[in-house]
Protein backbone atom coordinates (compact mmCIF):
# COMPACT_ATOMS: atom_id res chain seq x y z
CA UNK A 1 0.00 0.00 0.00
CA UNK A 2 1.57 3.31 -0.69
CA UNK A 3 1.64 6.07 1.83
CA UNK A 4 -0.50 8.01 -0.74
CA UNK A 5 -3.28 5.86 -0.40
CA UNK A 6 -2.49 5.01 3.20
CA UNK A 7 -3.57 9.10 3.46
CA UNK A 8 -6.12 8.93 1.45
CA UNK A 9 -7.68 5.98 3.43
CA UNK A 10 -7.03 8.25 6.67
CA UNK A 11 -8.36 11.54 5.31
CA UNK A 12 -11.82 9.03 4.14
CA UNK A 13 -11.80 8.16 8.16
CA UNK A 14 -11.64 11.36 9.07
CA UNK A 15 -14.27 12.61 6.85
CA UNK A 16 -16.87 9.83 8.07
CA UNK A 17 -15.86 10.07 11.42
CA UNK A 18 -17.13 14.22 11.16
CA UNK A 19 -20.06 12.97 9.30
CA UNK A 20 -21.33 10.65 11.43
CA UNK A 21 -20.63 13.47 14.28
CA UNK A 22 -22.56 15.61 12.38
CA UNK A 23 -25.67 13.48 12.13
CA UNK A 24 -25.60 13.08 15.82
CA UNK A 25 -25.25 16.17 16.68
CA UNK A 26 -28.31 16.93 13.96
CA UNK A 27 -30.63 14.22 15.64
CA UNK A 28 -30.22 15.81 19.04
CA UNK A 29 -31.01 19.20 17.95
CA UNK A 30 -33.71 17.99 16.49
CA UNK A 31 -34.84 16.27 19.68
CA UNK A 32 -34.35 19.09 21.72
CA UNK A 33 -36.78 21.11 19.10
CA UNK A 34 -39.35 18.44 19.72
CA UNK A 35 -38.90 18.39 23.31
CA UNK A 36 -38.45 21.98 23.96
CA UNK A 37 -42.29 22.63 21.97
CA UNK A 38 -43.49 20.00 23.97
CA UNK A 39 -42.49 21.55 27.54
CA UNK A 40 -43.29 25.26 26.21
CA UNK A 41 -46.84 23.76 25.10
CA UNK A 42 -47.80 22.47 28.89
CA UNK A 43 -45.93 25.34 30.49
CA UNK A 44 -48.28 27.60 28.65
CA UNK A 45 -51.38 25.70 28.48
CA UNK A 46 -50.95 23.24 31.35
CA UNK A 47 -54.25 21.03 31.81
CA UNK A 48 -56.17 23.71 29.49
CA UNK A 49 -54.31 21.83 26.58
CA UNK A 50 -56.83 18.62 26.88
CA UNK A 51 -59.80 21.60 27.47
CA UNK A 52 -61.22 21.69 23.73
CA UNK A 53 -64.10 21.85 22.01
CA UNK A 54 -64.91 18.19 20.41
CA UNK B 1 -9.04 42.49 0.85
CA UNK B 2 -9.66 39.14 -0.83
CA UNK B 3 -10.60 38.71 -4.08
CA UNK B 4 -13.50 36.93 -5.07
CA UNK B 5 -11.19 33.78 -6.34
CA UNK B 6 -9.81 33.61 -2.46
CA UNK B 7 -13.85 33.00 -1.42
CA UNK B 8 -14.41 30.80 -3.97
CA UNK B 9 -11.33 28.47 -3.06
CA UNK B 10 -12.60 28.36 0.52
CA UNK B 11 -15.74 26.80 -0.41
CA UNK B 12 -13.50 24.41 -2.86
CA UNK B 13 -11.44 23.79 0.19
CA UNK B 14 -14.39 21.84 2.09
CA UNK B 15 -15.62 20.23 -1.04
CA UNK B 16 -15.98 16.68 1.10
CA UNK B 17 -16.85 17.91 4.82
CA UNK B 18 -14.94 17.29 7.69
CA UNK B 19 -16.49 19.89 9.96
CA UNK B 20 -16.89 18.57 13.25
CA UNK B 21 -20.04 19.69 15.75
CA UNK B 22 -17.63 22.08 17.56
CA UNK B 23 -16.88 23.85 14.35
CA UNK B 24 -20.28 24.40 13.96
CA UNK B 25 -20.86 25.89 17.42
CA UNK B 26 -17.51 28.69 16.62
CA UNK B 27 -19.73 29.85 13.92
CA UNK B 28 -22.10 31.00 16.72
CA UNK B 29 -19.26 33.23 18.36
CA UNK B 30 -19.83 31.19 21.89
CA UNK B 31 -17.94 34.10 23.87
CA UNK B 32 -19.88 36.94 22.45
CA UNK B 33 -22.84 34.65 23.16
CA UNK B 34 -22.47 34.53 26.93
CA UNK B 35 -22.57 37.96 26.88
CA UNK B 36 -25.47 38.41 25.33
CA UNK B 37 -26.78 35.47 27.30
CA UNK B 38 -25.97 37.27 30.74
CA UNK B 39 -27.74 40.66 29.52
CA UNK B 40 -30.99 39.42 28.78
CA UNK B 41 -31.04 37.03 31.83
CA UNK B 42 -30.73 40.17 33.62
CA UNK B 43 -33.52 42.16 31.32
CA UNK B 44 -35.60 38.99 32.00
CA UNK B 45 -35.10 38.93 35.66
CA UNK B 46 -35.39 42.91 36.48
CA UNK B 47 -38.69 43.01 34.32
CA UNK B 48 -41.68 43.36 36.38
CA UNK B 49 -44.48 40.29 36.43
CA UNK B 50 -43.80 36.76 36.48
CA UNK B 51 -42.80 34.89 33.42
CA UNK B 52 -42.99 30.68 34.17
CA UNK B 53 -39.18 29.50 34.33
CA UNK B 54 -39.61 26.95 31.03
CA UNK B 55 -40.41 29.92 29.37
CA UNK B 56 -37.94 31.58 31.00
CA UNK B 57 -35.06 29.45 29.78
CA UNK B 58 -36.88 29.32 26.06
CA UNK B 59 -36.48 32.37 25.85
CA UNK B 60 -33.15 32.91 26.52
CA UNK B 61 -32.29 29.65 24.14
CA UNK B 62 -33.81 31.72 21.51
CA UNK B 63 -31.92 34.70 22.13
CA UNK B 64 -28.86 32.98 22.04
CA UNK B 65 -29.16 30.54 19.41
CA UNK B 66 -30.40 34.36 17.15
CA UNK B 67 -27.12 36.13 18.51
CA UNK B 68 -25.47 32.82 17.05
CA UNK B 69 -26.92 32.90 14.35
CA UNK B 70 -26.02 36.97 13.98
CA UNK B 71 -22.20 35.60 14.28
CA UNK B 72 -22.40 32.88 11.82
CA UNK B 73 -23.61 35.34 9.26
CA UNK B 74 -20.94 37.79 10.29
CA UNK B 75 -18.04 35.01 9.60
CA UNK B 76 -19.92 33.83 6.28
CA UNK B 77 -19.59 37.57 5.28
CA UNK B 78 -16.39 38.77 6.79
CA UNK B 79 -14.36 35.51 5.76
CA UNK B 80 -12.39 37.41 3.14
CA UNK B 81 -10.82 39.36 6.13
CA UNK B 82 -10.75 36.42 8.96
CA UNK B 83 -8.62 35.06 6.84
CA UNK B 84 -6.12 38.00 6.84
CA UNK B 85 -6.11 38.94 10.78
CA UNK B 86 -4.35 37.25 13.32
CA UNK B 87 -7.14 37.46 15.76
CA UNK B 88 -9.62 35.91 13.37
CA UNK B 89 -7.54 33.78 10.97
CA UNK B 90 -8.60 30.25 12.48
CA UNK B 91 -12.02 30.72 12.50
CA UNK B 92 -13.63 27.89 10.71
CA UNK B 93 -14.25 29.08 7.21
CA UNK B 94 -10.73 30.85 6.88
CA UNK B 95 -9.33 27.69 8.39
CA UNK B 96 -11.11 25.82 5.93
CA UNK B 97 -12.87 23.52 8.03
CA UNK B 98 -16.34 24.83 7.03
CA UNK B 99 -17.33 26.44 3.96
CA UNK B 100 -19.27 30.30 3.19
CA UNK B 101 -22.32 28.52 1.55
CA UNK B 102 -22.47 25.88 4.76
CA UNK B 103 -22.19 28.68 7.37
CA UNK B 104 -24.33 30.76 5.59
CA UNK B 105 -27.17 28.34 5.81
CA UNK B 106 -26.14 27.70 9.18
CA UNK B 107 -26.73 31.03 10.21
CA UNK B 108 -30.33 31.73 8.42
CA UNK B 109 -31.64 28.59 9.24
CA UNK B 110 -30.68 29.85 13.02
CA UNK B 111 -32.27 32.73 12.63
CA UNK B 112 -35.16 31.49 11.58
CA UNK B 113 -36.26 29.13 14.08
CA UNK B 114 -34.93 31.73 16.94
CA UNK B 115 -37.30 33.93 15.91
CA UNK B 116 -40.17 32.15 14.69
CA UNK B 117 -40.02 29.90 18.39
CA UNK B 118 -39.24 32.80 20.40
CA UNK B 119 -42.80 34.66 18.62
CA UNK B 120 -44.82 31.46 19.28
CA UNK B 121 -43.67 30.33 22.68
CA UNK B 122 -43.60 33.73 24.22
CA UNK B 123 -44.42 37.22 22.31
CA UNK B 124 -44.16 39.11 19.09
CA UNK B 125 -42.25 41.78 20.35
CA UNK B 126 -39.22 39.89 21.68
CA UNK B 127 -39.26 38.31 18.22
CA UNK B 128 -39.19 40.95 16.16
CA UNK B 129 -36.24 42.96 18.72
CA UNK B 130 -34.33 39.36 17.84
CA UNK B 131 -35.07 39.37 14.19
CA UNK B 132 -34.27 43.16 14.14
CA UNK B 133 -30.82 42.69 16.07
CA UNK B 134 -29.99 39.66 13.85
CA UNK B 135 -30.82 42.20 11.15
CA UNK B 136 -28.51 45.00 12.28
CA UNK B 137 -25.61 42.60 12.92
CA UNK B 138 -25.49 40.76 10.37
CA UNK B 139 -26.70 43.73 7.57
CA UNK B 140 -26.32 47.04 8.78
CA UNK B 141 -22.96 46.50 10.96
CA UNK B 142 -21.05 43.64 8.98
CA UNK B 143 -22.09 44.40 5.19
CA UNK B 144 -22.56 48.07 5.88
CA UNK B 145 -20.86 49.90 8.28
CA UNK B 146 -17.97 48.00 9.20
CA UNK B 147 -17.03 48.42 6.18
CA UNK B 148 -17.39 52.25 5.46
CA UNK B 149 -16.90 54.49 8.74
CA UNK B 150 -15.04 54.79 11.45
CA UNK B 151 -17.73 54.85 13.51
CA UNK B 152 -18.59 51.20 12.64
CA UNK B 153 -18.63 50.05 16.18
CA UNK B 154 -20.73 53.10 17.90
CA UNK B 155 -23.66 52.29 15.61
CA UNK B 156 -23.13 48.56 15.05
CA UNK B 157 -23.09 48.40 19.49
CA UNK B 158 -26.59 49.05 19.21
CA UNK B 159 -26.89 45.34 18.07
CA UNK B 160 -25.00 44.02 21.05
CA UNK B 161 -27.13 45.95 23.67
CA UNK B 162 -30.80 45.29 22.14
CA UNK B 163 -30.42 41.43 24.16
CA UNK B 164 -31.56 43.11 27.94
CA UNK B 165 -34.61 45.16 25.99
CA UNK B 166 -35.47 41.77 24.22
CA UNK B 167 -35.17 39.67 27.70
CA UNK B 168 -37.27 42.86 29.46
CA UNK B 169 -39.39 42.52 26.48
CA UNK B 170 -40.15 38.38 26.88
CA UNK B 171 -41.42 39.27 30.32
CA UNK B 172 -43.54 43.00 29.88
CA UNK B 173 -44.56 42.71 26.07
CA UNK B 174 -43.40 46.04 26.33
CA UNK B 175 -40.02 48.39 25.81
CA UNK B 176 -39.87 50.26 29.48
CA UNK B 177 -37.28 52.95 30.37
CA UNK B 178 -35.55 50.86 32.45
CA UNK B 179 -34.59 48.77 29.51
CA UNK B 180 -33.68 51.13 27.92
CA UNK B 181 -30.95 52.29 30.44
CA UNK B 182 -29.64 48.64 30.55
CA UNK B 183 -29.52 48.90 26.79
CA UNK B 184 -27.22 52.55 26.84
CA UNK B 185 -25.01 50.78 29.59
CA UNK B 186 -24.05 48.35 26.92
CA UNK B 187 -24.64 50.69 24.06
CA UNK B 188 -21.81 53.26 25.85
CA UNK B 189 -19.56 50.83 26.74
CA UNK B 190 -19.02 49.42 23.32
CA UNK B 191 -16.69 52.36 22.13
CA UNK B 192 -14.11 52.38 24.61
CA UNK B 193 -13.91 48.05 24.51
CA UNK B 194 -13.63 47.62 20.82
CA UNK B 195 -11.54 50.97 20.59
CA UNK B 196 -9.38 49.73 23.36
CA UNK B 197 -8.34 46.39 21.04
CA UNK B 198 -8.67 48.37 17.75
CA UNK B 199 -5.58 50.20 19.33
CA UNK B 200 -3.51 47.64 19.96
CA UNK B 201 -4.91 45.87 17.05
CA UNK B 202 -4.29 48.67 14.56
CA UNK B 203 -2.22 46.81 12.25
CA UNK B 204 -4.59 43.86 11.58
CA UNK B 205 -7.28 46.07 10.77
CA UNK B 206 -5.52 48.32 8.75
CA UNK B 207 -4.10 44.93 6.29
CA UNK B 208 -7.57 44.44 5.56
CA UNK B 209 -8.91 48.19 5.03
CA UNK B 210 -11.16 48.17 7.71
CA UNK B 211 -11.87 51.48 8.89
CA UNK B 212 -11.33 51.18 12.93
CA UNK B 213 -10.77 54.62 14.48
CA UNK B 214 -7.33 54.41 15.48
CA UNK B 215 -6.30 53.65 11.34
CA UNK B 216 -8.21 56.80 10.23
CA UNK B 217 -8.14 59.40 12.79
CA UNK B 218 -4.86 57.80 14.69
CA UNK B 219 -4.39 56.60 18.10
CA UNK B 220 -4.35 60.34 19.82
CA UNK B 221 -7.75 61.02 18.65
CA UNK B 222 -8.78 57.65 19.48
CA UNK B 223 -7.68 57.69 23.19
CA UNK B 224 -10.01 61.27 23.18
CA UNK B 225 -13.02 59.36 22.39
CA UNK B 226 -12.42 56.55 24.74
CA UNK B 227 -12.06 58.72 27.58
CA UNK B 228 -14.79 61.26 26.65
CA UNK B 229 -17.49 57.23 25.86
CA UNK B 230 -15.95 56.47 29.68
CA UNK B 231 -16.63 59.56 31.29
CA UNK B 232 -20.28 59.34 29.65
CA UNK B 233 -20.90 55.60 30.63
CA UNK B 234 -19.43 55.62 34.34
CA UNK B 235 -22.60 57.89 35.60
CA UNK B 236 -25.04 55.57 32.93
CA UNK B 237 -23.84 52.72 34.87
CA UNK B 238 -24.76 54.06 38.05
CA UNK B 239 -28.41 54.74 36.56
CA UNK B 240 -30.47 51.51 37.43
CA UNK B 241 -29.33 52.01 41.34
CA UNK B 242 -30.75 55.77 41.09
CA UNK B 243 -33.79 54.89 38.68
CA UNK B 244 -34.61 52.40 41.96
CA UNK B 245 -34.06 48.92 39.94
CA UNK B 246 -30.61 48.40 40.98
CA UNK B 247 -30.51 48.11 44.84
CA UNK B 248 -27.74 49.15 47.25
CA UNK B 249 -25.26 46.36 46.35
CA UNK B 250 -25.44 47.36 42.69
CA UNK B 251 -24.92 51.12 43.90
CA UNK B 252 -21.26 50.83 45.05
CA UNK B 253 -20.30 48.20 42.67
CA UNK B 254 -21.48 50.54 39.48
CA UNK B 255 -19.91 53.23 41.37
CA UNK B 256 -16.36 52.26 42.18
CA UNK B 257 -16.27 50.13 39.16
CA UNK B 258 -17.67 53.03 36.98
CA UNK B 259 -14.63 55.50 38.53
CA UNK B 260 -12.28 52.38 37.61
CA UNK B 261 -13.26 52.50 34.13
CA UNK B 262 -12.64 56.31 33.91
CA UNK B 263 -9.19 55.55 35.50
CA UNK B 264 -8.10 52.78 33.17
CA UNK B 265 -9.62 54.79 30.41
CA UNK B 266 -7.66 57.46 31.84
CA UNK B 267 -4.27 55.73 31.85
CA UNK B 268 -5.19 55.06 28.24
CA UNK B 269 -5.75 58.54 27.61
CA UNK B 270 -1.77 59.40 28.86
CA UNK B 271 -0.05 56.54 26.96
CA UNK B 272 2.44 57.62 24.61
CA UNK B 273 0.35 57.44 21.15
CA UNK B 274 2.97 55.42 19.13
CA UNK B 275 3.66 52.97 22.18
CA UNK B 276 4.29 49.62 20.45
CA UNK B 277 3.30 47.45 23.55
CA UNK B 278 -0.27 49.17 24.67
CA UNK B 279 -0.14 47.62 27.78
CA UNK B 280 -2.75 50.45 28.99
CA UNK B 281 -4.90 49.60 26.24
CA UNK B 282 -4.84 45.91 26.72
CA UNK B 283 -5.66 46.99 30.96
CA UNK B 284 -8.55 48.34 30.15
CA UNK B 285 -10.16 46.13 27.38
CA UNK B 286 -9.74 43.35 30.05
CA UNK B 287 -10.83 45.71 32.51
CA UNK B 288 -14.35 46.39 29.95
CA UNK B 289 -15.02 42.87 30.14
CA UNK B 290 -15.29 42.98 34.42
CA UNK B 291 -17.04 45.96 34.24
CA UNK B 292 -20.10 44.62 31.96
CA UNK B 293 -19.82 40.86 33.83
CA UNK B 294 -19.66 42.80 37.23
CA UNK B 295 -22.06 45.25 36.40
CA UNK B 296 -24.94 42.74 35.02
CA UNK B 297 -24.05 39.99 37.34
CA UNK B 298 -24.84 42.16 40.43
CA UNK B 299 -28.21 43.03 39.05
CA UNK B 300 -29.04 39.18 38.50
CA UNK B 301 -27.98 38.00 41.94
CA UNK B 302 -29.66 41.33 43.39
CA UNK B 303 -33.10 40.25 41.56
CA UNK B 304 -32.72 36.37 42.45
CA UNK B 305 -31.95 37.28 46.24
CA UNK B 306 -35.75 37.18 47.19
CA UNK B 307 -36.52 34.46 45.10
CA UNK B 308 -34.01 32.09 46.82
CA UNK B 309 -34.20 34.00 50.29
CA UNK B 310 -37.89 32.97 50.51
CA UNK B 311 -37.30 29.48 48.61
CA UNK B 312 -35.09 28.55 51.69
CA UNK B 313 -37.21 30.33 54.45
CA UNK B 314 -40.41 28.30 52.93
Amino acid sequence: MSSEQVHEDNAEEKRRKAQRARNIAIALSLAAFVVILYVATWAKLGANVLNRPL
Amino acid sequence: MASETNLSAMNERVAVSSAMPSDYYELLKPRVMQLVVFTAIAGLMLAPGPLHPVLSIIAILCIAIGAGASGALNMWYDADIDAAMSRTAKRPIPGGRVSRDEALAFGLVLSFFSVIVLGLVINWLSAGLLAFTIFFYAVIYSMWLKRATPQNIVVGGAAGAIPPVIGWAAVTGSVSLESIVLFAIIFMWTPPHFWALALFKAGDYERVNVPMLPNVVGNRATQNQILAYSILLAPIGVLPFLMGFGGFAYGVVSGALGLAFIYHAWKCWQMDSKDERMVPAKKLFGFSILYLFALFGTLIIEAATPAIASAFVG
